[in-house]
Order: C-alpha cells, then sequence, then structure tokens
C-alpha cells in the first residue's frame, strides 16, 4: 500500500489577485505593470510622513463584484493595519482588512471534481513594493544588497481565503483554475499568473485515513502558476506523510517553493511568525457599500462560469462526461463557449463543436490569433458535410486565423476545394486502369485495396480529392462491373 | 503701537489699505526674532529669506490692485509637523534630521493662499510627544514670560513664538492638549477644533485619531480668524468632514447661555488656578451666562485610555522611520541590525518609551484588555460628554492644572502626564477645546481657561472665548516687550 493510499491530504488556499483599477487602492499613481523602477510613485504609496490614504471607489467595485461572483455575502468592513518591518513596505504596515472583511460566506464549485468549495473570505488590501535581493543567496539574509522598486506599493489587491475543502493537488488546479476564469470573467482582474497579478499560498495538511482531526498544516507562499501549485502540494503532502509514518510531527511552518529543485524548504516557524498587531486604521473611515452600490454592482456583472457551463451542458444533453466537463471548462476560460453554442445553434454536432473549440480554436487563441464565430461555423459545416477532412478542417482553421478573409478564400487557397462527381469518377477509371493488377484483387473481394487507390488519387490529385467521395464511387464501378 | 503688538486681523488691514506693507510687517517680526530667539528658542528654522520674498510679491500684488486674501502679509509659524515643499521637516527628531519633503501640508497650502507669509518651522516635543518642549531632539524652547520656565508642550514653539510677538499667528497640533496646554502656560489663545474640521493631510502624524490640527492667536478673533482659514474640506483626507468654519457671531456675547463647570477636572488644580477659574466664572456669570458644576464622569479614565491608544498607533505610525528611505540610518550588518540602530540612535528616550508601551498595548493577548478596554472608554467618555450637553452650552475647566513649570522639575514621566489631564477628554471625544488666557496665576505666571463644546460647536466655544477674554487681565508679556511697549507709548 502506498503512503498516497494511507493518508488523506487537506488543501486551503489563498489566492491574492490585482484588481484591474486605472490607479492605486489609495493614491492616484498608474496602476500598470513593467514600467520603470519607482516612475509611479507619490507620497502616499510611498508612505511618506504626514501622506494619507484616500481609498479608490472603483477598487471597492471591483472587491464588490468577486464577493457576489463567489456567492458572498457583501458587509460593512473595516480597514486595519498589518504591522511588521519590511523594506519593501513603505509604512512598515500594509493596509488590510482583518476581522471585518467585505465579502464572507460564499462558495465555488468544482464541475470537474463535483465539488463545492466554501469562500470563507475576501478582503481588500493593497500590495508591497518589490525586492531584488543581489547577492549569492538570493533571499534578504546574506544578500550584497538588495534593491526596492515601490512601482507596486499600494497596488490593490484582493485576497480570497478557500476553506480547507480540497483533498488532492488537482482539486486545488481545478479551483485556481476556475476562480480564475470567473475572476476575470467579473473584469475585476487579468488573472495572470506569470505577471503575478494572481499570486496562491497554499495550506497543506495530511491525516491518516480512518481519522478526523486534521493534521498541522504548512503554508507554501507565492505559487505562481497551476504547475508550480499541483507540484508542490504534492511535495508537501508526500514529505508530512514521511514525516508522519516514520512517527514524527509535522511542526506547523511556513515554506518556500523552489521551482527549480522541486521541493518545498522552511521559511519560519509558528513560534518564529510576526505577532501582526492588527488594529483598525485610523486614517481610513469604515468602509459600508450601501445596498445601492451592490446592486448596481450585480446588475452589471456579465454571465459568469457557472452560468456558462450550465448552459454548455444543457448544449451536451445534460450530462457532460470528465473529458466534456474538461473541454467545457477550457472554452468558458478562453471565452469560447460563444463559439460552440454559434455551432450547435446551426445544427452543427455538439460533439464536434466542442472539441474543435477546446482544441483548434484554444490553441490558436492561445498563440494570440482569432477567428471570427462565423468562420467557425463555415469550418464546421464543410467538415461536417465531407467537404473537408478533419485534416483540412484544422488547416484551414489555422489559415483563417492567420490571414483572415472567408472560409471559401481559404479553402481556395490551401486547395481542398473538392473535385466534382464526374472528376473523381474520371480519376476513379484512370487509377483502376493504371494498376490492373490490385483492381483485380479488389474486384475479387480484396476490400483493403480501397486504401491503396485512394493514396493513388490523392497523389495524381494533388490532394485535392475527397476520400471519402472517392471510396464511394470506387465502390459503385465494383458494383456495376459485376453487374 | 509696535507692529509686533498688532493682532493679525489689524496687520491684515494695514497691509490691504497701504497703511504698512508686507516687507515692513516681517522685517519688523524678523528683528523680534534676531533680537530674542537665542534666549526663547521657539524655531528651529526661521525661514527669513522666504518670507521676505512672498513679502514682496504680496506687496507686489497689492500695488498692482490686485485681490490678496484675509491674512495677506501676516506672518505666521509653523509647527515642525508639518510639510512644506523643499523646507526641512524634522518633528523635532534626529531621525528626520535633513529629510526635504516633495510635498506641502493641507493647512499650510491653505494659509499661504490666504496670503499669510510662513515665518519658521518651530519647535516641539520629538514627535509632538511630551508636555514641556524638553524632549525636542535638537534643544528646548524657554516660555517667553519667564525664561526659567518651560513653554508647555508639546507645541511649546508655535506657542512661544506668538507669546513673543516673534508672529501672531501660529499652527499648532494638539493629540491630547499639544495645543492648549502651552497655550495657557504661555498665555495666548490656542484651539483644538473637532476632529476632521482641519485636514491633516501634511500632518507628521503621532495618533492618527487624535491628532488635529489648530491655531495660535494672541486674540480670540484672530485665532478664529486662522481657523476659518484652515477649516475645510479635503479629498485628501479620509477624515476630514467637509465643512468649514464661518467666525461670525462669536462677539454675540453669553448672555442667556447655559455653562458647566466639569467636576472631574478640578482634582489637583493649583490654588493659583483654581482661583482663575473663579474668576472666570464670575466673569461669565456677570455677562448674563448661567454656571454650574457638572459631572462628566468618564472622563476620569480619560488620561488611561489615552496612553493606551495613542501610543498604540504612534507604535505603528512611527514604524516607518527605519532608515531605508530618508532620514538618518545607521548601518548594521544586515537590515535587523540597520532598523535597530537606526531606532536606537534617532529616536529620543520618550518616544522610544511611548512606542514600547503601543507595541505592548496591540500585542497578541493583550488587545483586549488593553487597546479593546482603552476604545471602549473612549465609547463612554463621548457618550457622558454628550448628556452633559444636553444641559448645557458649553462646558469649562482649568486648561491645565498647573502654571508653566520650571526645567527639569517633571523628570517622572507619570508626573509629566498629568499636565494633559484636563484636555485629553475632548481629543478622545473629537470635540473642540480651546485655551483663553485668564491669568495670571502663581508666580505672576498665566492660566488659561479651557472652554468645550460639542462636536462641531466652534461658534459657540468662540462665542465664551470672547467673553471670556474681554473680562481677562491684561495678559502677560516678555520683560523686553515690557520696556519697548512703555517706549512705544512715550
Amino acid at each position: 500500500m502506498s503512503l498516497e493510499d494511507k493518508y488523506l491530504i487537506t488543501v486551503g488556499l489563498e489566492v491574492h489577485c490585482e484588481l484591474r483599477t486605472s490607479t492605486k487602492l489609495f493614491c492616484g499613481c498608474a496602476n500598470v505593470f513593467g514600467s520603470p523602477p519607482n516612475t509611479n510613485i507619490c507620497p502616499v504609496c510611498l508612505g511618506l510622513p504626514g501622506a494619507l490614504p484616500v481609498l479608490n471607489r472603483r477598487a471597492v467595485e471591483y472587491a464588490i463584484a468577486i464577493g457576489l461572483a463567489l456567492n458572498c455575502d457583501i458587509r460593512r468592513s473595516v480597514f486595519a493595519r498589518k504591522n511588521y518591518f519590511y523594506p519593501d513596505m513603505p509604512k512598515d504596515f500594509q493596509i488590510s482588512q482583518y476581522d471585518e472583511p467585505i465579502c464572507v460566506e460564499g462558495y465555488l464549485e468544482l464541475p470537474v471534481a463535483g465539488k463545492r468549495v466554501g469562500i470563507v473570505r475576501a478582503h481588500i488590501e493593497e500590495d508591497t513594493g518589490k525586492t531584488t535581493h543581489v547577492g549569492s543567496s538570493g533571499r534578504i539574509q546574506g544578500a550584497d544588497f538588495s534593491l526596492v522598486d515601490y512601482n507596486r506599493s499600494g497596488i490593490p489587491l484582493v485576497e480570497i481565503v478557500s476553506a480547507p475543502d480540497m483533498e488532492s493537488a488537482e482539486e486545488a488546479r481545478e479551483y485556481v483554475s476556475e476562480l480564475r476564469s470567473i475572476l476575470v470573467a467579473t473584469g475585476a482582474t487579468d488573472g495572470k499568473m506569470e505577471e503575478g497579478s494572481m499570486r496562491v499560498d497554499a495550506n497543506v495538511s495530511v491525516r491518516r485515513k480512518g481519522t478526523e482531526e486534521l493534521g498541522t498544516r504548512c503554508e507554501i507562499k507565492n505559487l505562481n502558476s497551476l504547475r508550480s501549485l499541483g507540484r508542490a502540494i504534492q511535495y508537501e503532502a508526500r514529505r508530512q506523510m514521511e514525516i508522519v509514518e516514520e512517527g514524527g510531527r509535522v511542526r506547523q511552518q511556513t515554506r518556500h517553493w523552489n521551482e527549480d529543485q522541486g521541493v518545498t524548504s522552511s521559511l519560519r516557524s509558528k513560534e518564529e511568525a510576526n505577532d501582526y498587531r492588527y488594529f483598525p486604521e485610523p486614517d481610513l473611515v469604515p468602509l459600508e457599500p450601501s445596498s445601492e452600490m451592490v446592486e448596481l454592482v450585480r446588475a452589471e456583472l456579465p454571465v459568469l462560469p457557472p452560468a456558462r457551463r450550465a448552459a454548455l451542458s444543457d448544449l451536451a444533453g445534460g450530462k457532460p462526461n470528465r473529458s466534456e466537463l474538461e473541454q467545457i471548462g477550457t472554452c468558458i476560460g478562453l471565452d469560447l463557449d460563444g463559439f460552440v453554442s454559434s455551432a450547435a445553434e446551426a445544427g452543427l454536432p455538439f460533439k464536434l463543436a466542442l472539441s474543435r473549440a477546446a482544441n483548434e480554436l484554444a490553441a490558436l487563441v492561445g498563440a494570440g490569433e482569432a477567428l471570427s464565430p462565423e468562420a467557425f461555423v463555415g469550418v464546421l459545416k464543410a467538415e461536417d458535410s465531407g467537404r473537408l477532412s478533419a485534416t483540412q478542417a484544422k488547416a484551414v482553421m489555422a489559415r483563417l486565423a492567420e490571414t483572415g478573409g472567408t472560409v471559401e478564400e481559404a479553402i481556395t487557397a490551401l486547395g481542398f476545394v473538392g473535385l466534382t462527381d464526374d472528376e473523381v469518377g474520371s480519376l476513379v477509371d484512370r487509377v483502376t486502369a493504371e494498376h490492373p493488377n490490385e483492381w483485380g484483387r479488389y474486384m475479387a473481394g480484396e476490400n483493403q485495396l480501397a486504401g491503396f487507390f485512394i493514396g493513388a488519387a490523392m497523389k495524381a490529385s494533388g490532394g485535392k480529392v475527397n476520400g471519402r467521395v472517392f471510396s464511394a464511387l470506387l465502390a459503385g464501378k465494383r458494383e456495376s462491373a459485376r453487374s | 503701537m509696535a507692529i509686533v503688538d498688532m493682532t493679525a486681523r489689524e496687520m491684515a488691514s494695514a497691509v490691504r489699505n497701504r497703511e504698512l506693507s508686507a516687507t515692513e510687517v516681517v522685517e519688523a517680526h524678523l528683528s523680534e526674532i534676531s533680537a530674542h530667539d537665542r534666549e526663547v528658542a521657539a524655531f528651529l528654522l526661521v525661514l527669513a529669506d522666504e518670507a521676505r520674498h512672498r513679502a514682496r510679491s504680496i506687496d507686489e500684488a497689492i500695488a498692482r490692485g490686485e485681490e490678496v486674501g484675509p491674512l495677506a502679509g501676516v506672518p505666521i509659524a509653523v509647527k515642525d509637523n508639518m510639510t512644506l515643499r523643499g523646507v526641512e521637516t524634522t518633528c523635532a527628531s534626529r531621525i528626520l534630521a535633513g529629510w526635504r519633503p516633495p510635498y506641502t501640508a493641507t493647512v499650510v497650502q491653505r494659509v499661504e493662499s490666504a496670503g499669510a507669509i510662513v515665518i519658521g518651522k518651530t519647535n516641539l516635543d520629538e514627535f509632538a510627544m511630551g508636555s514641556s518642549t524638553e524632549n525636542s531632539g535638537f534643544f528646548p524652547t524657554r516660555n517667553p514670560i519667564d525664561l526659567s520656565r518651560v513653554p508647555g508642550g508639546s507645541s511649546g514653539g508655535s506657542a512661544a513664538a506668538v507669546a513673543a510677538r516673534f508672529t501672531p499667528l501660529a499652527l499648532g497640533s494638539d493629540t491630547g492638549g499639544s495645543i492648549r496646554q502651552p497655550a495657557s502656560l504661555c498665555g495666548v489663545v490656542g484651539a483644538k477644533p473637532t476632529y476632521g474640521l482641519v485636514s491633516r493631510y501634511g500632518l507628521i502624524a503621532f495618533a492618527s485619531s487624535l491628532d488635529q490640527i489648530g491655531p495660535f492667536a494672541r486674540s480670540v478673533e484672530d485665532a478664529a480668524a486662522l481657523l476659518s482659514v484652515i477649516a475645510s474640506k479635503d479629498p485628501m483626507d479620509s477624515t476630514s468632514l467637509g465643512v468649514g468654519f464661518d467666525a461670525a457671531g462669536i462677539g454675540e456675547g453669553v448672555q442667556g447661555m447655559r455653562i458647566g463647570v466639569v467636576e472631574e477636572m478640578l482634582d489637583g488644580v493649583s490654588s493659583g488656578v483654581a482661583s482663575v477659574l473663579d474668576s472666570a466664572i464670575a466673569a461669565l456669570e456677570a455677562a448674563g451666562a448661567a454656571v454650574e458644576r457638572v459631572s462628566v464622569p468618564a472622563a476620569r479614565y480619560g488620561l488611561s485610555a489615552y496612553y493606551l491608544i495613542a501610543p498604540a498607533e504612534a507604535s505603528s505610525n512611527l514604524a516607518r522611520f527605519d532608515g531605508v528611505r530618508y532620514g538618518l540610518r545607521v548601518e548594521g550588518e544586515d537590515i535587523t541590525e540597520t532598523y535597530l540602530r537606526t531606532r536606537e540612535r534617532g529616536f529620543g528616550a520618550e518616544v522610544k518609551r511611548r512606542i514600547m508601551l503601543g507595541t505592548y498595548a496591540l500585542s497578541a493577548g493583550y488587545y483586549d484588555a488593553l487597546y479593546g478596554k482603552a476604545q471602549q472608554v473612549r465609547t463612554l467618555i463621548a457618550r457622558d460628554f454628550a448628556a452633559a450637553y444636553e444641559h448645557f452650552d458649553a462646558l469649562i475647566s482649568p486648561t491645565s492644572p498647573t502654571v508653566a513649570f520650571r526645567f527639569g522639575e517633571r523628570s517622572d514621566p507619570l508626573s509629566m502626564y498629568m499636565s494633559d489631564v484636563c484636555t485629553i477628554p475632548s481629543n478622545l471625544a473629537g470635540h473642540p477645546g480651546m485655551s483663553v488666557p485668564f491669568g495670571p496665576a502663581e508666580n505672576g505666571m498665566p492660566a488659561g481657561v479651557q472652554v468645550l463644546a460639542p462636536a462641531l460647536r466652534e461658534g459657540v466655544m468662540f462665542r465664551v472665548a470672547m467673553a471670556l477674554e474681554a473680562a481677562a487681565l491684561e495678559a502677560a508679556v516678555p520683560e523686553w516687550a515690557k520696556a519697548a511697549g512703555s517706549g512705544g507709548a512715550a
């Protein structure tokens, strides 16, 4: 019995997402990624003596949108100071929300895992600056010197805290992926994990199967991709299982994920943890969103992924299987569900539309290319009618994404214009005449030789012949020759 | 009358009517400063060149017939915990020595737009923590009325500058009495407005939920005029209330007013101060007010609550002075040691004491019993004041239990903290309060009467203050001014 079979894993996630406001949370500095260091700064986000924060209304609206999208209650909330010393934090405290967050008690459905994960809270806070430690260690201890960029200081974040409801790395990945597509749909964030607009901390614990009490947890900081998240949880769970298996005790720690080595290592233990000395931020007044404001945000919310998934599932005939669910997820994540429903409305088979959207179209979109829903439907029609083979259909889609134009133009340009039935008929006559020996064997019942003739016809026509049409006419020729 | 003996309103009107030039006004005050500030030490920085330059441009504007502001040509001193772009701002702390802020505080912008001329930055107890200005990281300020005594604090430099006639107006900040107590000890008028009436943007925070900027002047009307300039909505301060202050009607008298004397603020008051308060009560009654004693029970706990809340906020506000971005940096082996060395050397003893108190009060396991409880007391104080204001239009008390004390006389922090026992409750409640000189009490030293009013009832507060001022004895003046005054009369 492997360790993984003897233990249960429990995962809770804290996801920080950057809000797509045009200015920072408490000042008018631009909220943009990639500016030269220390250019988007002012007395407020530098925490200069005497400067005061003023709350960005748009950030509050985005936070409310996130809360509503995650089925949370929107509450009166209070900003608090989280006090600790770090050079990238200009005030040496972070303005966050502590015991009175703006969003509480929501949930998120994991469609593939088929479970509901609780959302404990979502709150607004400011980001810190970014420190680059120069020196061998790459950490603050042992660095020769450190450089601080305060452009990120004061950028609005929403931190979303899940309940410890996930039981595998796979579920954790699905949670983040689903959360990401919901957040992107609300417009609150761009969800770019590679630019740090979404950062994940994972709380992981293990316990022996059959026991109720959760094990001691460790928190892994700053997981910046789905891949890192999955690997880090697997590694960490295995590490904890081995400790418990050998009779040891897991110590509560904050751990760092090393992507290159594929291991987690301790940053600090519970005993070394900061006492943040939270208290209400006296420079800000309590945040009490009016019900009008909440309703206005609700009214402006687009149709969100869960509802869109339900719509696609209906097209699938109610109960999609696991791989269809994954394909639906991909389509929604990339905003491609409209393509699938357009195709279905045009009478095309759902499975074909879903597969082409989740695979070929998704790959094109991933490469930064686009296709109109009309073009997508046009290609699928040609494929469904037998005019284009699957390989040809994929090539046509790629061509359309690259150069635009109509489906017909692309088919012509690629030389996929089908031959007329007469032309195919003469091709049948020609290749059978050229290969009398094979024709005789085919006539005698060696059906597999149809493939040989298709190959010959493809060669002769430069790939323009439609295999299905050719096969039908070839069979017809044998019928009439026999009769 | 010598220029420096005029009120701010008289100066402004003389400048506007071209009876005096702004340059003459500024020169008169600069020469007073250079003659006597060596002894008083009210200023950390005198902005002589800048003030002369500003005065010239105001004179030119008037010569061109342009409209000038209500305080055009009037000098003003600014406590050195408010920022002025490009001008060293230290909070009287070595940790900020040499720091030149890149922006100007909203209040300073407002007084400058009104035509006032910033003549210098005044001394204070380091980061406004203290009641004597002895805690300045640079040097103590002396009381102009008796140079062997303290001017009070923490806005001791501003109070002393006004009392010494170095300026008719000054700005101070009041977290637990830091405007009113030095006003009382120096014999000038000082007012702490309702929390949120004056913007704090650019005021280097001591305790954010208690700090409020207010005026110093030698007359009640001057203080009101300055308050009407600085009170306004500021979008840069989220706690700004969004209302102004109109000084009209403050001279209407107290006929028919009901005024309470706060019983809890009479304990431990010196006999001289007690008799000053008695004459003030008699004067208000003579002016037609009904004066009675009233109890505000929770006010007794003000001092205790204050010394948890204010240090707690200070411990957080002062964290940013870490040597990383500005001000003093004392390098260590690593970042933690740099923090420790910078703060060890940069902060004085009282600041460290309060940072430690505040850190403790907010710590896990102590928060509820200390900071949380103190916040509850704060609510009770506001409630008890509200109950008193159901029966009274305004309340009075001594501003400080004693007159100015001698240097070093209160080396024990607790006895120093007692200086603010009467002033602290209004900061906790967020209500306005002011001190009007009504002395002298012991040893010829001035003593003020404190006037308290409900939130945003500054108008009522100033009416009572005007009535007191009308009945007060001649204000105490520095020795050198007595000589100059008799010379001027001759």
